[in-house]
This record gives C-alpha cells, structure tokens and sequence, in this order.
C-alpha cells in the first residue's frame, strides 16, 4: 500500500468507529422512547387529566400531580429566572471584563452541573426544617435555584450575540447604559430571551430529586402552597417502585406526559432560535 | 490645564497650530473643538501622538490616511466612545466650545447627546423606522407628541430619506436596504441636532447610488453642524469637505483647506499618499 490508500484506510477506519458510535447512542435514545411509548400510551386516557391520583387497587387519574407540577414550575420560574436574566445581563452588558464576572461565571457553571439532589437537599435544610413540613412553596424554590443557573447562561449568551455595534450605536446616542439594555438589546435579543426561558422550563419540569424533598406528595387535590402538593416527577418515582399494576401505568402515562412536554418546549425553542437567526439581527 | 507626568512633552512651548494657515474657509467659522497634546493608549499600544489641532463649527473636516493610522481612533475620542472598553485612555485636552471633555467631571452620556455619531456599519435599532428617529430625543425627554413627530420627520427630511420611509414609519429599520439603513443611522442622530456630528467611514459599506446620496446630504448638513468625517475614500474628502487632515501612523501630519491639500500639500508624506504612493 502507499501512503495514499493507508491514509485513505485510516479515514475509513475512523469513519466507520463514529457511525457505530452514533448509531449506538441513537438505538439507545429510540429504545427509551419505544418503552415510553408502547408503555404510555396504553395508561393513557381522559381519566389521567380529570381524576385524582388513586389509592392502590382502585381506578384514578394525575390531575393532581399535572396541577401540582405546573404551579411549582411557574413559581420557580417567575422567581428564578429574573434572577438569572438579571445577572445574565450584568455579566454581558456591565461587568464583561471584570474580575467579578470570572468568578460569577466559574460558580454559575459549577451550579449548573450541580446534581440537583444536593440542592433539594439544601432547601430542605434551610426551608423544609425551618417550617416543620414540606410545602409547595419550598419545591418551588428548589426549582428556582435550577433554574438560575440555566437562565443566566442562555441570557448572557443571546445578549452576547447582539452586535456590539448596536451597543455602541445606542451609547453613542446618549443613552446611559440601562437604558441601551432595556431599549436596544433585550429587544435584538428577544426571541433568544424567550428560548432561554422555554429550556429553562424544560429543565426544571423534568427534576425529581429536588421536590423529593421539599414539596413530597400529596394524594389529594390541593393548591396550598404551604403544604405538600403532589407533582409528576415524585409521583412517577413512587408509582413506578411500588408493587401495584394500576400505579405502575400511571406513572408510565406520567413519564410519557412529562417527556412529550419537554420535547415540545426544547423543539420549539430550536424553531425560534432558527428563526431568529435567519430573519433577524445581523441583516446589513 | 493640567500638568501630568505622563505628559513630559507639555511644557514644551507649541508652535503657532498648522490649521490657522491661510485659507479662506477658515478665516470665517468659530472654532468649536479645540484639541492640544492629545495621546490615546490601547493597553500599552500608543495609538495617537501628540495631535493639535482645531476644528471649526459648521464645516466639514476630512480625516484622510492608511488603515491603522489612527483616524477613527481620533473621532472615537471626541466622543469619548473610547470609554466604553476597557484599556484605552486618552491624555491631552479636548476642548468643546472651550469645556474640556476629557475631564472626569463630564458626564459621558451627556456629552455623547451633544456630539453625534455614525459608523461605518449602519446599525439600526430592533424597532420601527420612526422609534429608531425618536429613540435619542425619548431618551432626552425634552420632545413629546406632535413635537416629537416633526423632529423625526425633520431628521428624515434633512438625512434625504423622508421621501423613501414616510410610508414605512411603522416597518422595522432593519428591513430597509443597507443605504436606507445607514441613513436611517444619520437622521438618529441628528435628530437630537447634536452640536457635532462624527461619522465614522459612513459610506464605505453602501453602493456608489446611496454614497452619492450622503455627500449631497452632508452638503446640506454642513450649514448646520460642525461635521467630522473619516474616510479611506480621497475623492470623497475632496468632494465633501472645507478643510482634510492627513493621519499617519498616529500623528496628524498635516490639517488645512482641502483644496490646497489635494493640490499642493506641504509635507512629502501627505503627497505621496494622495498621489497613490503608499497606502
């Protein structure tokens, strides 16, 4: 052989090694969707989105684990996300270049991949204890301090992706720098914003280990955000180890429900983000 | 005045400035930016040596040299836009109708009010065309309701694109073509009728059509604002302005009547640039 067909060789060899890869991680993911599905499907019905979640043995739904999951999932939103928009916008617009930012950065990336057991563990110190019983609202906020983290990464970037020279643009009409961000920038960066907060959603509203242990479970209908309210994660955690054949199509229907939802939000969030980038910003 | 030891030239008795040599455009304006021993540093980098010049009101000055001698670099002071990024200071004193503006004591935001810009990309904002216009005099507050229509159609007349966009008002600015853009740029900016106006190579991304249309433009502006202009385009200097400088590796070689410039310069270097010789 000469050097030619060696290198040619070696290509094939390495071509061949990635496509098994691949394939190997796609069979994996199709595998779980097919179980998902063939599984879901078959729990689900009208009943899964209007009763409650039954006793062992006796016919019931999840409308109390979807109402508690959506509620705590708004609220850690609504309070997570300002938060991270907020210091996601310092880090771009104000403090790009100093020292404080580095550091910000640094412990936001370690937050990010921080297994969110231990922050369900932390509320559940600094809440949970505190107020004697688990709640709604201390799932809530263990959902926020995930979602924080998210929110600040996706803000800084999409803001990062506004031209400068628009920035300049706007201080060089005299405009102090809040007004530049409020007027110029999170408007260029909008449809970005909105997709950060789409995969915020997505993240947190698949999380078990943190409502675990702040907000437990509830098998009764209940919107007191003081007391412990059920939601789908937990719910699916506890169906799907328990001996029972009913709990356990439930929390097939359950994951199924959880998993369509998240993929809604992450494709949606892609078509926006794809959107954007074709149609707006950078035309010249 | 201030005496610093960064500056160890400044006691140096400065000669007589070159741009009060004869001309006869120069005889009849006010001065209105005054500038004396001005250096300007990227980090370590020294970008501007030593410039001294005056700049009078309601002319236009050319900014004329090679890539990286410092021009824009020199506009960008003048608004103090340097400012905005880390590492870069100027030292020196620029005066503004005798306030110097490189004092700590000025407020930059104000400062950039009274001094417009436009750059070289046209950089319209996420809005329509008519917030774009109304965004600078919003932010001043001084303008509301009806007022605030007729200086935006007023800016849009003067930047000779009224005729173009008074259909499109409520379109996003970022929908119109690349010269519309950029003079949707320039009504922005003098819709806050700013007391100088610096535009950064502003037609060197536009086709030879809207370039036209900006040189007409700025012909008319000139009665109104003292207009600062860099450009790599020489016969666009001859054309638009009174009075050109030549730049070269950070210093400003040589300032005066732009027709003695382009016909007999008196320094070598400034000839063998506008001859075509280097650069």
């Amino acid at each position: 052989m000469n050097r030619r067909q060696i290198r040619k060789a070696r290509n094939g060899v390495f071509l061949a090694l990635s496509v098994a890869a691949t394939l190997v991680g796609l069979a994996c993911l199709a595998a779980i969707l097919w179980t998902l599905v063939s599984n879901g499907i078959a729990g689900l019905s009208s009943r899964v989105f209007t009763e409650m979640t039954p006793p062992p043995g006796s016919e019931g739904g999840l409308l109390n684990a979807l109402y508690g999951s959506a509620v705590m999932t708004l609220l850690g939103i609504c309070m997570g996300s300002p938060i991270g928009m907020l210091a996601g916008t310092y880090l771009a617009e104000y403090g790009r270049t100093s020292r404080l930012s580095t550091v910000i950065r640094f412990i936001n990336d370690i937050l990010l991949s921080a297994p969110s057991i231990i922050i369900g563990l932390f509320i559940y110190e600094i809440l949970v204890v505190r107020m004697g019983h688990f709640s709604a609202i201390a799932g809530a906020v263990a959902l926020a301090v995930i979602a924080i983290p998210v929110s600040l990464r996706t803000t800084e970037d999409m803001l990062n992706l506004v031209p400068s020279g628009m920035k300049d643009a706007s201080a060089a009409l005299g405009a102090y720098p809040w007004r530049t961000v409020v007027s110029v920038v999170y408007p260029a960066a909008r449809s970005g914003i909105v997709t950060g907060l789409l995969l915020a959603i997505a993240r947190i509203s698949g999380e078990t280990a943190p409502l675990l242990f702040t907000a437990l479970n509830d098998q009764f209908w209940s919107t007191k955000l003081t007391a412990p309210m059920a939601n789908l994660p937990v719910v699916i955690f506890q169906f799907a180890l328990s001996p029972y054949k009913d709990w356990q199509q439930l929390a097939w229907a359950g994951a199924l429900i959880i998993t369509v939802t998240i993929l809604v939000l992450s494709v949606s969030a892609r078509i926006i983000l794809s959107l954007m980038q074709t149609s707006g910003g950078s035309k010249s | 005045m201030m005496p610093s030891s960064k500056t160890p030239k400044s006691w140096k008795i400065r000669p007589p400035v070159a741009t009060e040599a004869p001309g006869a455009d120069l005889s009849v304006h006010d001065v209105k930016v005054e500038i004396r021993g001005l250096n300007f540093y990227y980090g370590a980098a020294q970008a501007l040596f030593d410039i001294n010049t005056t700049l009078e009101d309601r002319s236009i000055t050319a900014f004329i040299g090679p890539s990286g001698c410092g021009k824009s670099t020199l506009l960008r002071v003048l608004n103090r836009m340097y400012a905005l990024y880390a590492n870069q200071r100027a030292d020196g004193e620029v005066r503004i109708d005798g306030e110097d503006i490189l004092s700590d004591k000025v407020d930059v935001s104000e400062l950039r009010y009274r001094v417009g810009m436009v750059f070289q990309k046209p950089t319209p904002f996420p809005m329509s065309v008519f917030d774009n216009v109304a965004l600078g005099l919003r932010l001043a507050g001084a303008v509301r309701g009806s007022r605030l229509h007729e200086r935006v159609e007023e800016a849009l007349r003067d930047a000779a694109i009224w005729d173009e966009v008074k259909d499109l008002l409520h379109v996003d600015g970022r929908s119109l073509s690349g010269g519309q853009q950029q003079r949707l740029c320039i009504a922005r900016a003098i819709a806050v009728r700013p007391e100088v106006l610096l535009l950064d190579e502003p037609t060197a991304a536009l086709d030879p059509i809207s370039t036209l249309r900006i040189e007409e433009m700025l012909q008319t502006l000139r009665e109104k604002f003292c207009i600062i202009v860099v450009t790599h385009n020489l016969q666009q200097a001859a054309r638009v302005s009174n009075v050109t400088g030549f730049m070269y590796l950070g210093q400003l070689i040589e300032i005066g009547p732009s027709s003695k410039i382009f016909t007999s310069p008196s320094n070598r270097k400034t000839d063998d640039y506008i001859t075509g010789r280097f650069g």
